[in-house]
C-alpha cells in the first residue's frame, strides 16, 4: 500500500533519530534526571493536548473535563498494578478503555449541550471524578497512592507516537471528516445524513481514552499520584496548550504542549515570576496570533517529497 | 403512488401558526415549485419535510414511508436532499471536502479500517474522491476543488451547494431559493441545470423561489403559500391567472 512512501519513511527514521538520541544523551549522562522528566512529561502532554485537540479543535465542543479522565485512566492503571498486580500494558489499556466508556456516559447527556454551557457541564464533571477519588479510600483516598516506576523514556515517547498517529489517522478518515462537519455547520452536517451526535460522542469518547492512557503513564511514572494533580486547573493547562498551537491543528497541538512544558521546566528555579512569564507570553500570543502558532494549518512535511505535486498523499 | 405525501401539515410556535392544515401531494419525477410571500411559511415547511421541526399535527409520507419526526440525519438517509437559504457551507473546508462530507454516508469502510489504515480504507477513499469530483464537474468547480468554500463567489457558493446536497444521493431534493443573489444570466443558466440534474439522477424536485420567470419556466406543478395555508395549486398558466393568487402575492401586474 501507500504507507511506506517517501515521506512517511522518512518522518519514521527521524522518529526513531530522536528516540536514539535522547536514549543515548541519557545512557552517558549528559541529560540528568530533570531533563528526562520534562522529555517524559512532554510526551504526556502531546498527548493530552492532541486528545483534548480532537473534541474542542476538530469536533468544535468546548469540553473542559480532560482531567478527570485523565485521573480516571491514573487510578484504574495503579488499580490494576498495585492492587492486582497486573502488568504495565495491561494496566493501561485498562485505564485508557475505562477512561473512554466513562466519557460515553458523560457525553451522551452533556454533549446536547453547546458552548458554555457544555464547558461549566464537563468542568463540574471532571470535579466530580476527583472528589470521588478523593473519598476513595480503597485507592488511597486525600493522601494518594504509590504506583511503582515502570515507564521509562522508550514506553513514554513510543506510547505518544502510537496516539498521535491513531488519532490524525481517524481526522483524516471520512470520519474524522464528519466531526469536523459538526465544527463547521451543525445543521448543515445534519442534513447531509451525518448523525452528529453519534460522532460528538465518538470523538469525546477517542479523547477521553487517550486522556486515561496519558494518565496512566503519568501515574506509572510518577512513583505517587494524588487527586489534587488532577484538579481542574490541569484541565485549562491541557486547554491552553491547544490554543496555544492553533485549535485544529494536530502539529500545532503538540508544539503547544512542548512549548509550555518545556517552558515552565526551563522557569522551574524561579517559580514567583513562573506564571506571570506564562501569562504575558499567553495575553501577547493572543493578541498578535489569535488563532495560535498553527492556526488550523498543519505542519506539513511535503518538501520531503521529491515527488511532483499532485501525487502526494498524507497518510501520517 | 405519490413519492411525497403531506397531510394537514401544521405547525405552531408557541401561539403562533406558522403552517396549518398543508396537503401536498409529490409524484415522482415531478418538479414542483413553491412560492408565496415573505414570512408565509416556505423554509418552515422545508424544515418539517427535513425533520429539523417536529410538526404539531399532520403526517409526512415519503416513499411509503412515515417521516414524523425523524432526526434530519435519517430524513436524509431515507433519500431527502436539501439546500439551504442562507447558505450553510462547511466554510474552513475546501471545495472537495464539503462534497465528500455529504457522501459520507455511503462511505464503504469503518472507524477501525480508518485508523489502521487498512486496505479497504484506501480503496473507499478513492472512490469517494472519484465520486466526488464527479459531483464538481458537474458544477464547473472542479477547477476549485482545492480552495476553501467560504473564499468562493456567492453564485459558486450556491452551486456548490446542490452539488453538496446531490452527493447524498436523495431521490427528492428540496432547493431553497437556489437563484437568490443571481444575475438573469446565472438564473437561466440554473434552470438549464435544474432540469438536466433531474432528468440524469432521476430525481424529484422542490424548489422555493421567488424568481418568477423561473418559477414559470422551470415548475410543472406550484403551490402557493399564504399566512401557512395552501391558497392555491395548479400547473403554471392556472397560477398565473387565479385572482388571489395575484392578490396575495404576485400583484396586478405581474408577468
Amino acid at each position: 500500500m501507500k504507507l511506506l512512501n517517501k515521506k512517511n519513511a522518512i518522518i519514521l527514521l527521524s522518529l526513531i533519530v530522536v528516540y536514539g538520541l535522547v536514549q543515548f544523551l541519557f545512557n552517558n549522562g549528559t541529560l540528568n534526571q530533570f531533563y528526562m522528566m520534562t522529555l517524559i512529561l512532554v510526551c504526556i502532554y502531546i498527548i493530552l493536548a492532541v486528545s483534548q485537540n480532537l473534541i474542542t479543535g476538530f469536533t468544535g465542543q468546548l469540553a473542559i473535563g480532560h482531567a478527570g479522565f485523565m485521573a480516571i485512566g491514573a487510578y484504574m492503571s495503579a488499580m490494576i498494578v498495585v492492587k492486582f498486580q497486573g502488568s504495565l500494558i495491561l494496566g493501561l489499556i485498562f485505564g485508557a478503555i475505562i477512561a473512554g466508556l466513562a466519557g460515553i456516559l458523560i457525553g451522551l447527556p452533556t454533549l446536547r449541550l453547546r458552548g458554555d454551557y457544555l464547558a461549566i457541564a464537563t468542568l463540574g464533571l471532571g470535579e466530580i471524578v476527583r472528589i470521588v477519588f478523593l473519598n476513595m479510600d480503597y485507592l488511597g483516598g486525600a493522601t494518594g497512592l504509590s504506583v511503582p516506576k515502570t515507564i521509562d523514556w522508550t514506553w513514554a515517547f513510543w506510547l505518544m507516537v502510537i496516539s498521535v498517529l491513531i488519532i490524525s489517522n481517524f481526522i483524516n478518515s471520512s470520519h474524522g471528516r464528519a466531526c469536523i462537519s459538526i465544527r463547521e455547520n451543525e445543521i448543515a452536517a445534519e442534513a447531509m445524513g451525518i448523525n452528529t451526535t453519534k460522532y460528538k460522542v465518538m470523538a469525546f469518547a477517542i479523547g477521553a481514552a487517550f486522556a486515561g492512557l496519558a494518565g496512566g503513564i503519568y501515574a506509572n511514572y510518577m512513583y505517587f499520584i494524588q487527586p489534587t494533580t488532577f484538579s481542574f486547573l490541569k484541565s485549562f493547562e491541557i486547554l491552553v496548550m491547544v490554543v496555544l498551537g492553533g485549535l485544529g491543528s494536530t502539529t500545532g497541538a503538540i508544539i503547544g504542549a512542548a512549548v509550555m512544558t518545556i517552558g515552565s521546566a526551563l522557569l522551574a528555579d524561579y517559580p514567583e515570576i513562573r506564571m506571570l512569564v506564562i501569562a504575558v507570553l499567553l495575553i501577547a500570543l493572543m493578541i498578535f496570533r489569535p488563532n495560535g502558532i498553527m492556526g488550523n494549518k498543519e505542519l506539513k512535511f511535503n518538501f520531503l517529497n521529491f515527488k511532483k505535486k499532485g501525487d502526494e498523499n498524507g497518510t501520517t | 403512488m405519490a413519492l411525497l405525501k403531506v397531510e394537514s401539515l401544521s405547525k405552531s410556535f408557541s401561539g403562533l401558526k406558522a403552517v396549518s392544515n398543508l396537503d401536498m401531494e409529490i409524484n415522482k419525477g415531478q418538479l414542483v415549485g413553491l412560492i408565496g410571500p415573505n414570512g408565509a411559511g416556505k423554509t418552515t415547511v422545508f424544515n418539517l419535510l427535513t425533520g429539523v421541526y417536529v410538526p404539531t399535527e399532520g403526517t409526512i409520507t415519503f416513499n411509503g414511508k412515515k417521516m414524523n419526526g425523524l432526526q434530519p440525519y435519517k430524513v436524509s438517509s431515507n433519500g431527502i436532499g436539501r439546500t439551504f437559504q442562507n447558505i450553510r457551507l462547511f466554510d474552513d473546508l475546501t471545495v472537495l471536502e464539503n462534497v465528500k462530507i455529504a457522501y459520507h454516508q455511503h462511505v464503504s469502510y469503518n472507524t477501525l479500517s480508518g485508523i489502521l489504515r487498512l486496505p479497504n480504507y484506501f480503496k473507499g477513499e478513492a472512490e469517494m474522491e472519484e465520486k466526488s469530483m464527479q459531483f464538481l464537474k458537474i458544477f464547473d468547480l472542479d477547477k476549485n476543488a482545492d480552495e476553501l468554500a467560504k473564499n468562493l463567489p456567492y453564485g459558486q457558493q450556491r452551486r456548490l451547494e446542490i452539488a453538496r446536497a446531490l452527493a447524498t444521493k436523495p431521490s427528492l431534493l428540496l432547493l431553497d431559493e437556489p437563484a437568490a443573489g443571481m444575475n438573469p444570466q446565472e438564473t437561466h443558466n440554473l434552470m438549464e441545470l435544474i432540469r438536466w440534474i433531474r432528468d440524469e439522477f432521476d430525481l424529484t424536485i422542490l424548489l422555493i423561489e421567488h424568481d418568477m420567470p423561473l418559477v414559470m419556466g422551470v415548475c410543472e406543478h406550484i403551490y402557493v403559500l399564504d399566512y401557512g395555508m395552501v391558497i392555491a395549486h395548479g400547473t403554471p398558466d392556472e397560477i398565473k391567472n387565479n385572482p388571489r393568487v395575484i392578490e396575495a402575492y404576485l400583484g396586478e401586474e405581474a408577468i
